[in-house]
């Protein structure tokens, strides 16, 4: 403002002289959500889990890649390489060049390739329940939040009704009872309508914890002043929800997000261990797991494969959500 | 600085408020439910190009007149009139011109700013909410917003955070500017603020408003600062205006035994110890049951039986002075020199 013109024809060839872009880039300001970016960048951890979980995502959805260069796919049975007890030939559950983390006992399938393909059910089904409850709590959370009134009441009255309900138990009596719905006593099921039911169960029961996540800061927003300048200056909801508090509340609802993905995979792992969730056919952590139990004793490279893969993905995931929520909130102590 | 140019009941008051009151339900014990009677039946004008200071302590009700006149808040009865319409309980699309016309600055310039917004898209949101496209884009008229406020017209792409509390508040400004409001409620805009950003801030809107002939609600509980910039002052007291004037009449003749308390108690370095100053014995009445008749009797030191009786009315003796008690003092203050606060403020605004 002050500047006058021939300040302004100096400065402008100071500038012209030397290297100054870094000058005129200052001029732009970093967002709150860059800056969690360099702080996320600088975290070793976060890094790390990041990489990893890169990793586990890139062979899920290459899973057919690997099957053609690794050159076995996930239902193919080699029963020569099998004893007559129906045990791998072989060290530690048959492990060797061609079959790199040996053979099931009994069916003799190759475990790599049923490992990968289980890491893109069960990365899917998490990703897809993970997705359609923050999407619901979002949604419900916000309208509640700000809304207010009976609305919220209502809400309120279902959430507290979605937790008190026994999650095991329904999913239990649910699963068998849709199953026999759809599909006849004797009928093969679908490896999608197993999938599908999995994830519509999770959405019933996962969505209560984001949904008031998002209640409760909707409520602190909603009095803060920037919010009622908007509503001052005539501001209709849609405004009011996707530009004034949506992008004040992504930081917890992300890292719900990033937190509820590796729920789901344990719990996914859980339902089909008790026998509810998948059927054999479709290839998963829970499923290799509880078959894998019976072998324990035999053949414990079984158990270990699965088992090793599910902690890897749950850790990471857990520590890279533990390290976004330092990144989005540095004043959060550790 | 220009006495008011304005000449007193000539034109159409652009804001008009009468009766106006905001009782807010709380619930007491199992069952009851009653009030708190935050806001009780005001009375005031504002003229085109006017600034009138509303002061009184903390809990009188100043920000929630001041959120009624915007409509946040929904006043419980009285009317609001704005430009001789009436906008007490108009709908969101009633208002929506009107919003243009009648902006508000808040407070606390920490909390006002949407944290995740550049500066730009703060200043613009009026101008995008209401969707006006201002000649030469939004772009421009934000730069020129910045520029009028005193801020740099290059960082409109900065976020709040990388801007001081002073600056914060003009940022505030330039967006309640950014409608060309004729009327802007101004809240506490220069209490979260340290003295010398006061004083700028103080003069940065005395200027707006001498360029852009704006008028002002102007709330404080910094005597000083209303005295640098208001026309008149309207005192409150517990949910109601005790007295109301021209701002030369409230500081050298106050009336209300309450505005002379009031004025007296402006801490002065040049008279130090307790020598004419006022003190008020007791608390502020709840709310909930404010005491019958008069409002400041139970702290008042000349109540008598009709204080209690029967409730002043806020009546002129003369001039355009109005104050709500059954006896008025006259004359100025014993204790108080108000002329050198005066000179403080200026010199450090200079």
């Amino acid at each position: 403002m002050s500047l006058s013109p021939v300040e302004g024809v100096a400065l402008a060839e100071i500038e012209s002289g030397g290297p100054e872009a870094p000058e005129r880039k200052d001029v732009v300001g970093r967002s709150p959500g860059r800056l969690a970016w360099i702080r996320l960048r600088r975290d070793r951890t976060a890094m790390v889990s990041g990489g990893m979980l890169v990793f586990f995502m890139l062979l899920a959805l290459a899973a057919p890649l690997v099957e053609l260069l690794y050159g076995i796919g996930p239902k193919e049975q080699f029963q020569s390489l099998l004893d007559g007890f129906g045990m791998p030939l072989g060290y530690s559950g048959g492990v060797s060049g061609d079959h790199w983390f040996g053979l099931e006992p009994g069916l003799g399938r190759d475990i790599f390739i049923r490992l990968i393909y289980g890491l893109r059910t069960s990365l899917f089904i998490a990703f897809a329940a993970a997705v359609i409850t923050a999407t619901l709590g979002v949604v419900l959370g916000t309208l509640a939040g700000y809304l207010g009134g009976w609305l919220d009441a209502v809400i309120n009255w279902i959430t507290d009704l979605t937790l008190a309900m026994p999650f095991l138990v329904i999913a239990l009596a649910l699963t068998p009872t849709l199953v026999l719905r759809f599909y006849g006593e004797r009928e093969a099921v679908s490896p999608a309508f197993g999938v599908a039911v999995l994830i519509g169960v999770f959405a019933i029961f996962g969505w209560t914890s984001t949904a008031r996540l998002v209640r409760g800061q909707v409520i602190a927003l909603r009095e803060r002043e920037f919010v009622e300048a908007a509503r001052a200056s005539g501001a209709g909801l849609g405004h009011m929800v996707f530009r004034q508090l949506l992008p004040n509340i992504w930081a917890p609802i992300l890292v719900s997000f990033s937190l509820a993905v590796p729920q789901f995979i344990t719990s996914e792992a859980a339902l089909s261990f008790i026998g509810v969730g998948l059927s054999d056919e479709t290839p998963s952590f829970g499923r290799m797991i509880y078959r894998s139990l019976d072998y324990l004793q035999t053949d414990p490279a079984y158990v270990f494969f699965p088992g090793i893969t599910i902690f890897a993905l749950v850790f990471a995931f857990n520590l890279f959500g533990d390290a976004l929520r330092d990144a989005l909130d540095p004043k959060s102590s550790r | 600085m220009s006495e008011v140019s304005v000449a007193p009941a000539a034109d159409e008051p652009l804001l008009r408020v009468r009766g106006l009151a905001k009782h807010f339900p709380v619930r007491t014990g199992f069952r009851g439910q009653s009030l708190v009677r935050a806001v009780d039946g005001l009375d005031f004008d504002v003229r085109p190009g006017e600034t009138l200071g509303l002061v009184g302590e903390s809990g009188c009700g100043k920000t929630t007149t001041g959120r009624m006149l915007v409509r946040l808040l929904e006043p419980t009865a009285g009317t609001i009139e704005f430009e001789g319409r009436d906008i007490t309980h108009a709908g969101r699309r009633q208002l929506r011109p009107l919003r243009q016309d009648l902006q508000i600055i808040f407070q606390d310039p920490y909390a006002s700013l949407n944290p995740r917004h550049t500066v730009g898209r703060i200043i613009a949101m009026p101008l995008q909410v209401n969707g006006i496209e201002p000649p030469g884009g939004v772009k421009a008229r934000v730069q020129e917003l910045l520029e009028i406020v005193g801020l740099n017209p290059e960082h409109y792409n900065r976020y709040p955070h990388e801007f001081s509390g002073g600056q914060r508040q003009r940022i505030g400004i330039a967006r309640a500017l950014a409608l060309r409001p004729k009327l802007i409620v101004a809240d506490e805009p220069v209490s979260a603020l340290d003295v010398s950003i006061q004083a700028q801030v103080v003069n940065l809107l005395r200027e707006l408003q001498r360029d852009l002939g704006l008028a002002f609600v102007f709330i404080a509980h910094d005597l000083a600062v209303v005295r640098h910039f208001c026309q008149r002052v309207a005192v409150m007291y517990l949910g109601k205006i005790v007295e109301i004037g021209e701002r030369v009449d409230i500081y050298e003749r106050p009336q209300h035994p309450y505005t002379r308390a009031l004025l007296s108690a402006i801490p002065d370095v040049t008279k130090l110890g307790p020598g004419g100053r006022i003190r008020l014995t007791g608390d502020v009445p709840t709310p909930l049951d404010p005491p019958s008749g008069c409002r400041f009797r139970t702290r008042c030191w000349k109540a008598q039986e009709i204080c209690a009786a029967e409730e002043p009315a806020l009546v002129s003796r003369g001039g355009g002075q109005a104050t709500a008690c059954h006896f008025p003092e006259s004359g100025p203050v014993p204790g108080e020199s108000v002329g050198p606060a005066d000179v403080t403020v200026e010199e450090v605004s200079k």
